[in-house]
């Protein structure tokens, strides 16, 4: 059932990613975004990821894709659909860099996958915290205790973008 | 699952950098830069799961790093439109040689 769905989800997301990338209008590029960042996290569910799948439900496909959406009818691209791909030589240099990027991953999760199912030690430990603390819990535990100076930068991070938003956009 | 979910988050960030590198509308690549983003949270939360939850932190803090960057991107985007009247890079070349 688990392989199913992540089969499903994936095939989602992959679909999705291409779609963003051929697609002509950006209205329809940002709907076939938040189909890929929807069915990963799904994924996120199916790796035992609760909290991250819902804030990446609100977050990033509820409020991120929103602000696009705002911005694309603030600048009435709606109706765009003219050809944007860029000329040959571009396109061909596009092809190459994507394809040594791709291969070079493809080398790497190759010899390297015969160890990854075998090692889940972690796992069991994720599993238990979640028993335990909850979905949230489990992730607010080393959030509010070790990793707490990251996460009041990040909070001044955060006021920082509002600040330099505002002041770009005004 | 997790070998697959490796695979599957080098197929997005593959395309997510085809889109960076081939689409002319700007707005477009960004899209494109949120779905390298995307891509990479997966490769941390299919970690997690043999490393520790610190993944998942880190997965928490690049959503937020993301969203502050499609703030200011976004600001950005909408200054140099109101200067240029498009959205197309190819005629952002004021520091272009």
């Amino acid at each position: 059932m688990t392989e199913v769905l992540f089969f499903i989800f994936a095939a989602v997301a992959v679909g999705g990613a291409v779609g963003v990338v051929m697609s002509r209008s950006p209205v329809a590029s940002l709907l076939f975004t938040v189909a890929t960042l929807a069915s990963t996290a799904g994924i996120y569910v199916l790796l035992e990821a609760h909290f991250l799948a819902a804030v990446q439900i609100i977050v990033y496909a509820g409020a991120v894709m929103v602000l696009f959406l705002f911005v694309i009818m603030l600048l009435n691209l709606g109706h765009e659909y003219r050809r944007d791909i860029r000329g040959n030589v571009a396109l061909i240099m596009g092809f190459a860099v994507t394809g040594g990027i791709g291969g070079l991953l493809a080398r790497q999760v190759g010899s390297g996958s015969a160890g990854l199912e075998t090692n889940l030690g972690a796992g069991d430990a994720i599993d238990a915290a979640l028993r335990e603390h909850g979905a949230v819990g489990a992730i607010a535990q080393p959030l509010f205790t070790d990793y707490v100076v990251p996460f009041e930068l990040t909070g001044i991070l955060l006021l920082v973008a509002i600040v330099g938003a505002l002041v770009l956009a005004k | 699952m997790l070998a697959e979910s490796l695979v599957l988050a080098g197929v997005i960030f593959v395309l997510g950098t085809l889109g960076v590198i081939v689409r002319r509308n700007v707005i477009i690549m960004f899209l494109c830069i949120e779905l390298q983003l995307n891509a990479v949270n997966l490769t941390f939360v299919a970690f997690s799961r043999f490393v520790g939850i610190e993944g998942q932190l880190f997965v928490f803090f690049v959503m937020t790093v993301a969203a502050a960057e499609a703030a200011v991107g976004l600001a950005i985007i909408i200054s140099i439109f109101r200067h240029y009247e498009t959205v197309n890079v190819n005629h952002f070349n004021l520091l272009k040689w």
